[in-house]
Formats: structure tokens, sequence, C-alpha cells
């Protein structure tokens, strides 16, 4: 689904990641590790063409990203859900409205799909949430909520950036079931975290690998984790 | 989808689409008055270069079509040179007719100055003879070659020596209403690029976020030309009725001479200043599409 051939992104400040091929197979459930700097939001961008890399070719669906069109990134972006470091809301609007974002720009009726909406809201236990503002949540509520407008497009491919950052435990094995249960509906996950608990409870769940950025290249880590 | 689709899909809306980008602010009052002012001189503009154009088409036509020969002779060769004068206007190519002012039309040509009890027989008063001319006129110099030698008293006035000058200063002022009309619209479009860069700029991260859950730059684009167009469309229209109504006002100038027609509108001219709203949206739908891609490609 996601291919990456002797891929290598460099920037003002030097080279940070360099000569990585790697594939994410379809229904895959992947972890990627590292020291927070290592570049693993960086290599997520990579994945989804918010950067271009430097070097080397990454194909998203059979398609090179170097050769796509800005419509053609905006049809990746609906095949691909996204949940963000920074969870990237509209402030402005409600939760519910913001979930429904991709499906809005995308020009769907969204009236139609009221009722996905709200079953996808409680699936991610923000049922009671939908009217209100972004700002209104707690920390792990904004994680779900990003979750659910990753998913409300129904994509092949879900990529989060550190979900579990700033929450709690219990609010962390929440969304990793959530996780667990969208690659059991066949879904390709791929999760940047550098919380090793975290991969630990999900393996025993769920057969995830686990990739490490390490000297600007990708290794794939040991039983050792 | 095609231009004219959006602009229709500009102006019929998409209230999703439309919550979409937040309210952005103080542009909204600025392209508002911005459209509305420009659309107020716009209806001068315009109005200038309707009554220049009719001045221009008057003295160029009325005007143009008659001259008029002046006899001063001793008083005994007048008649004489006056019945030469007309043989020689009856036979030039490009006259139409040829008449000869009897003395109650010459008396009454003067009267305004001299007063109704003028002794015109008494006087040396100059015959008039009224030439008006047909299809494309007569030759000027041609004339006045063959009425030195035929009527030496007679001069032909034929009115170019002043009305060339007033035509070319009706044509420049006309032309002059024109280059207004298309630097207001120029300054529009400039006004309106301003406003809409200033909202992009303040909305960079909403835009940011649209282009990450799979917005299309034409999507984007259109909630802010949606905006920018509608409130330029609303700021004219309330700036064309304000302009026009200022022309209705101003006094007629035709009151007092009858030369100047007056800086307003006639019958159907009236129709005019309605185009300038829908003008006023296609140069903001424009300048706020234009802007919108520059800037979402800058944005990346
Ligand atoms: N275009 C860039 N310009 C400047 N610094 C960059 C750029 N891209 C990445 N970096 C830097 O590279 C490092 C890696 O960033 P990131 O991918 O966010 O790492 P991680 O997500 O693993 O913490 C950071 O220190 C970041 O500041
Ligand atoms: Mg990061």
């Amino acid at each position: 689904m996601i291919e990456l051939n002797d891929v290598s992104y460099s920037y003002g400040g030097g080279e940070l990641l360099s000569g990585i091929d790697l594939t994410l197979a379809p229904g895959s459930f992947h972890f990627l590790t590292g020291p927070s700097g290592a570049g693993k939001t960086t290599f997520l961008k990579l994945c989804y063409a918010d950067l271009l890399a430097t070097a080397g070719r990454v194909s998203a669906f059979g398609q090179d990203a170097r050769a796509m069109g800005r419509d053609d990134i905006a049809r990746l972006r609906r095949r691909i859900g996204v949940v963000h470091q920074d969870c990237q809301f509209l402030d402005h609007l409600s939760v519910t409205e913001n979930v429904a974002l991709p499906l809005t720009v995308s020009g769907r009726d969204v009236v139609a799909e009221a009722e996905n909406l709200t079953s996808l809201l409680s699936w991610v236990g923000l049922g009671d949430q939908g009217d209100s503002l972004p700002p209104q949540l707690s920390g792990g509520e904004r994680q779900r909520a990003a979750l659910a407008r990753a998913v409300i497009m129904a994509p092949e491919i879900v990529i989060a950036d550190e979900p579990t950052g700033n929450i709690d435990w219990e609010m962390s094995l929440r969304l990793l079931t959530l996780l667990v249960e969208l690659n059991k509906m066949g879904k390709t996950i791929l999760i940047a975290t550098h919380d090793l608990n975290l991969i630990r409870t999900a393996k025993q769940q769920v057969s995830a690998r686990v990739l490490r950025i390490h000297n600007r290249g990708i290794q794939l880590a040991g039983a050792d984790l | 989808m095609s231009l004219s689709a959006d602009l229709a899909a500009a102006l019929r809306g998409d209230a999703q689409a439309d919550r979409v980008v937040p309210p952005t602010g103080f542009t909204v009052s600025l392209t508002v008055f911005t459209a509305g002012a420009m659309a107020f001189l716009a209806v001068f503009a315009m109005a200038l270069s309707l009554a220049t154009g009719r001045l221009a088409d008057r003295w160029g036509s009325e005007l143009a079509r008659s001259a008029t020969v002046r006899i001063s002779a001793p008083a005994g060769q007048t008649e004489a040179q006056v019945q030469a004068a007309v043989r020689v206007l009856q036979t030039t190519p490009g006259v139409a007719s040829v008449r000869v002012l009897d003395e109650a039309e010459q008396r009454a040509l003067l009267e305004p100055w001299f007063g109704p009890d003028l002794p015109i027989e008494a006087l040396p008063v100059p015959r008039m003879i009224d030439v008006v001319e047909e299809g494309r006129g007569y030759d000027a110099e041609g004339l006045r070659l063959r009425l030195a030698a035929e009527a030496p008293g007679a001069v032909l006035d034929d009115h170019t020596r002043w009305r060339r000058p007033l035509i070319q200063a009706a044509g420049r002022l006309r032309a002059l209403g024109v280059v207004s009309a298309v630097l207001i619209a120029c300054a529009t479009a400039a006004m309106i690029t301003l406003a809409a860069n200033a909202a992009l700029a303040a909305n960079a991260q909403v835009i940011g976020v649209l282009r990450l859950v799979g917005a299309r730059d034409n999507y984007i684009a259109r909630a802010f030309v949606r905006r920018f167009t509608l409130r330029a469309l609303t700021g004219a229209a309330a700036g064309t009725v304000l302009g026009m109504a200022a022309v209705a006002l101003l006094p007629r100038a035709s009151a007092e001479g009858g030369f100047l027609t007056g800086l307003g509108f006639q019958g159907w001219h009236w129709l005019w200043p309605l185009i300038i709203p829908p003008i006023a949206a296609v140069v903001a739908f424009w300048a706020t599409r234009i802007a919108a891609f520059r800037s979402l490609r800058e944005l990346m």
C-alpha cells in the first residue's frame, strides 16, 4: 500500500532520514519508535505526502508521491486517515462538524451520513460531546475525536502520530483498543509512539511489527520489546 | 467544473462549506466599503462618459451639418454678391440646400443684442446665407476659393474653427471616463486582492487543516471566493444606488443654456449603471480566486 525505496529526507539542518526501504502491506500493524526528534513525524508525513522525500521514491497505492498533483494529494488524504500529533481541529466548529470535515470537504452529504457519524462518535466514546467545541475536550477526548475523523472516510490506512502522547494510561488503552479493532476490520495501521508499554500491550492483542528509527535509518526491533 | 458554474456556485452558496472557514473579521467591512465607494465613483465615470459622448455626438452631427456664408459688401454690390454666392453654393457638391435669411430672420438674430427696434435696412449689416450639408460634406477650401472669386465679400463660416477642438475635448473627456472606469475596476481588484490575502493569511492554519483532511484547492478557494464575491456585489449594489441617486439630484445644467447637456443619464441610459454590481462581482471573483490559488500553492 505504501512503499518507500531508498528514501532520504534532508532539510537545512542536515539529513534526518536516509536510505529507507520499507513496505506497509495491506492489513499490517506497525509501530514506529525512536527518541524525540528522531524523525517519526517526518516519516509519517512522507507517507501521506505532506512532505516530499529529498531522494528516493515514496509511493502510495502504486502512485509516486513526487508525480502527484495537488488534487491527487487531496484524494490520497481521503484514503489515508491520519491522527495528527497535535490533532489539528478547527476550533470554531463543533466536535461533530470536525469529525465530519473530511466528508464535508469531499462534497459528501453530511446530513445523509448523520447516523454513521453518531455511531462513530459513540464508538470512540464521544456520544455526548458532539456539540462541544474542540478546546472544551480533554486530551484523551481530543485524540479519540481525531481518530473518529481519521476513519470517517473508511480509509484503507490509518496513521497515528503519538496518539497517546499526553493522555493517561487508561485512556491510552481505550485508544489502542480502537486501533486494534480497526486493524481487525482489515485496515492497515501505522502508529508512531515512544510509549513502550503501549507497544507491549498491543503485541498481546495483535501481531504488530515494531520499527525503530536509528542512525537515520529504520530497523526492525527485536523481541527485546 | 467550468468557471461560469463556479461563479454560479459562488453566488448560490453551500452552508456547510461556508461554516468551514471562520468569519474573516474586518476584511468583511473593508471589502463592502471598497466595492461601494468604487461603484459610486464608477457611476460618475459612466455619467461623464455618456454625457460627453452625447455632447460630442451633438456637436459632431448637428453643428457639422450646417454652415453660414456672411456677405459684407459696399451697399450697391450686396445683392449681386449674394446672388453670386448662392449660385456658387448651389453648384457645390455636398451642399444640400442654400437659403438666404430674410430681414425678419436677421432681425431676430440681432434682437437679443440690439433690441426689437433695430433699423436693419439702414445698417451695414452683413447678409447671411444658411448652408446645409449632405453626404460627406463639401470641400471647404475649394468653396472658399470659388467664393472669393465670385463674391469677394463672402466669408464662409463653417464652424469647424471652433467645433473641432470642442469635439476633440469631448472625445478626450469620454476617453477619460472610460479610463477612470478601468482604473476603478483595477483599484477594486487590487483592494479585494489585499483583503483576500489578509483573510487567507489569517486563516493559514484553517487552510492547512482543510488540506490535511483532503480538501482540494478549488474547494478551499471557493469558500473565500464566495464571500468576497457576495460582499463586492452587496457593496457595489449599495454604491451604485447611492451614485445614481446623487446623479439624479444633480442640478439640470440644460435649464441654464442648453449648451451643456448636463452630467446625467438620459432615458434608457439609466440602465447602464446596473451593470456595475455584476462587474464588481466578477472582478472580486477573479481577484479572490487568483489570490487564493496563489497562497494555497505557497502554503503547500
Ligand atoms: N523542514 C524542517 N526544517 C527544520 N527542521 C526540521 C525540518 N524537518 C524536521 N526538522 C527537525 O527534525 C527533527 C525531527 O522532527 P520530527 O520528525 O518531528 O521528529 P519526531 O516526530 O521523531 O520527534 C526535529 O528536531 C525537527 O525540528
Ligand atoms: Mg513527532
